[in-house]
């Protein structure tokens, strides 16, 4: 342990050339994604929060790892088979119980599934430790034209439809019961919103990776929310705070030679925790009551 | 559309149930319900537990279809009738509560059934402050729906029921988890508004006693069976011990309070 650690600490180190990184076409490319992304999680983020399916988001990001595995060994893009698996999966997490309970058992185990699946995959191809590694922990500066195009594309589709759905999917997500009483389609809502986080989840796990796409599509929403309760003021905080870290982590990761990853995740969950420990500290902005006081989940 | 009621123009019902029958979950859980609940006056739905109360309003609100017979809500059917109705439902925000402040959670009552991007203009605001105003909840709509304490948050969620100007305000167990002080809060401010904004209101509830005082009439189930009556008909000791299956004595109090009590 100590070895590697040691062995860590001497690949970290200052570049000088890092203006020429920054500049240069795979940080550009690196940059134009990231926002990309960043975007389209800040969209999708406040969502997720309010209709409880963090977990669905976390669950979806594995459930893309064979769609990325399998695509290799066919030869397909990789985006391809992240966007078959995840939005796929996705309308069948939807189409899945409607008791909360219930939907987390079956999410669980189709993860799991997946997973096994994505490492039985990757063991047939014969060039996929990098691809796998790229999968697990995204690498923004290996985006390629074609994946902007499509990021692009994807964040439209994001952008219209939460556009056009924004109010009846925040009032189903909110109290599902009155807004059905109400004449707004709740079931239909479900699957659209599942659809949507379905490409947000391709996009972000190639940016920062399965592992680690929990840090750039609900962290930055659930900060948000701790810091103010008006829905679309909400959804622009997390937006921004997405984008600046992608930005922020960047920059950091050509002038300290690092992953991007790494950094980003690091910049989002620091500034998480701060807002929460203010947050706590001040009980301004407590959480449901049932989680409230006395139970803090710091270690989530 | 159909043209608006004139004051000639005699009202329709605000429930009209034709031979009705529900099943859920392959079971029969009520069937024979006829009768008009006309509009106008403050009801409730009792029953004893698991006899089918909540099944009933599902049914009014068109969100399960019936088994047989026809129900009318305000002249139409479950279902067309969204529009004119408020629903106040049991467990109101329980999950999503910490994200929304209490006012976005009203402004939803008015625009939340509204496709396409747009923000909500002044006349809009204005009728969310009206309706804070008259359920005494400007103080803390500014709040999050989490912070609010169990009286507060019932009092927005009638609030998000009643801004959209329904005629009908169907309210699923108002009391339940409430402290006495809150009850009564609660029941006042119901009589309030069936006068104020000429609603209808039908609440369901498990215990009769806080609400006698502004009840106008009850549909009871019993025995599988679903019934309307006035008042009057329906606070008899009979009728009561029968619904509820234990004793119940009816008290009258030298001050004209009256009340219930199992015995």
């Amino acid at each position: 342990m100590a070895q590697s650690f040691s062995a860590t600490v001497l690949a970290v180190g200052y570049q000088d050339n890092w203006g020429q990184i920054l500049t240069s076409a795979f940080m550009r490319n690196a940059l134009i994604g990231g926002t990309l992304v960043a975007l389209a999680a800040g969209l999708i983020g406040y969502f997720i929060i309010v209709r409880n399916s963090a977990f669905a988001a976390h669950a979806l990001a594995h459930i893309g790892f064979p769609g990325a595995t399998g695509a290799v060994l066919l030869g397909l893009p990789v985006t391809a088979g992240l966007a078959v698996f995840c939005v796929g999966g996705a309308l069948v997490i939807g189409a899945l119980g409607k008791q909360a309970d219930e939907r987390e058992v079956a999410t669980g185990t189709v993860l799991a599934a997946a997973t096994g699946l994505g490492l039985f995959f990757s063991s047939l191809a014969t060039k996929s430790s990098s691809t796998v590694t790229n999968v697990l922990f995204g690498n923004l500066l290996a985006v390629t034209h074609q994946q902007l195009v499509m990021f692009g594309v994807a964040l439209a589709v994001i952008a219209v439809v939460v556009a056009f759905v924004y109010r009846p999917l925040l009032f189903a997500s909110v109290n599902a019961e009155v807004a059905e009483a109400k004449g707004v389609p709740v079931r239909v809502l479900s699957v659209i919103f599942m659809a949507l986080l379905g490409l947000a989840v391709t996009m972000a796990v190639q940016a920062v990776g399965t592992l680690l796409l929990f840090a750039l599509v609900v962290t930055p929403a659930a900060t948000a929310i701790l810091l103010t309760a008006r829905p679309g003021v909400a959804m622009a905080v997390a937006t921004a705070l997405a984008v600046v870290s992608v930005w922020a982590g960047l920059t950091l990761s050509a002038v300290f030679n690092v992953p991007p990853s790494f950094v980003i995740t690091t910049i989002v969950c620091t500034v998480w925790l701060i807002v929460w420990l203010v947050a706590q500290r001040t009980g301004r902005d407590r959480g449901a009551p049932a989680a409230s006081h006395g139970a803090p989940v710091v270690e989530a | 559309m159909s043209p608006p009621d004139d004051a000639a123009a005699p009202a329709a019902p605000a429930l009209s149930f034709d031979d009705v029958s529900v099943v859920r979950g392959g079971r029969l859980i009520w069937s024979e319900g006829t009768f008009d609940v006309p509009s106008g006056g403050i009801i409730a739905v009792i029953g004893s537990s698991g006899s089918g109360k909540t099944t009933l309003l599902h049914a009014v609100l068109g969100m399960i279809p019936t088994a047989s017979g026809e129900i009318r809500v305000l002249g139409k059917p479950p279902g067309a009738a969204t529009g004119l109705i408020g629903y106040v439902p049991q467990n109101y925000a329980a999950a999503a509560g910490n994200a929304i402040r209490a006012r976005d959670a009203v402004m939803l009552g008015l625009t939340g059934n509204r496709w396409g991007f747009g923000r909500a203009d002044a006349e809009q605001r204005r009728r969310v402050d009206e309706i804070l105003d008259a359920v005494d909840a400007t103080e803390f709509a500014g709040r999050r729906l989490s912070q609010l304490s169990g009286g507060q948050r019932q009092r927005i969620a009638i609030a998000e029921a009643l801004v959209g100007s329904p005629r009908l305000l169907i309210l699923d167990e108002p009391l339940t988890a409430l402290d006495v002080r809150n009850q009564r809060g609660i029941v006042g401010l119901l009589a309030r508004i069936g006068e104020e904004f000429g609603v209808t209101i039908v609440v369901v509830a498990h215990d009769l006693n806080p609400l006698l005082g502004i009840l106008d009439g009850a549909i009871y189930l019993l025995d599988g069976h679903a019934h309307f009556d006035t008042m009057d008909e329906v606070v008899d000791e009979g009728l009561l011990t029968h619904l509820y299956g234990t004793s119940i004595q009816v008290v009258h109090t030298p001050q004209g309070d009256l009340y219930m009590r199992s015995v």
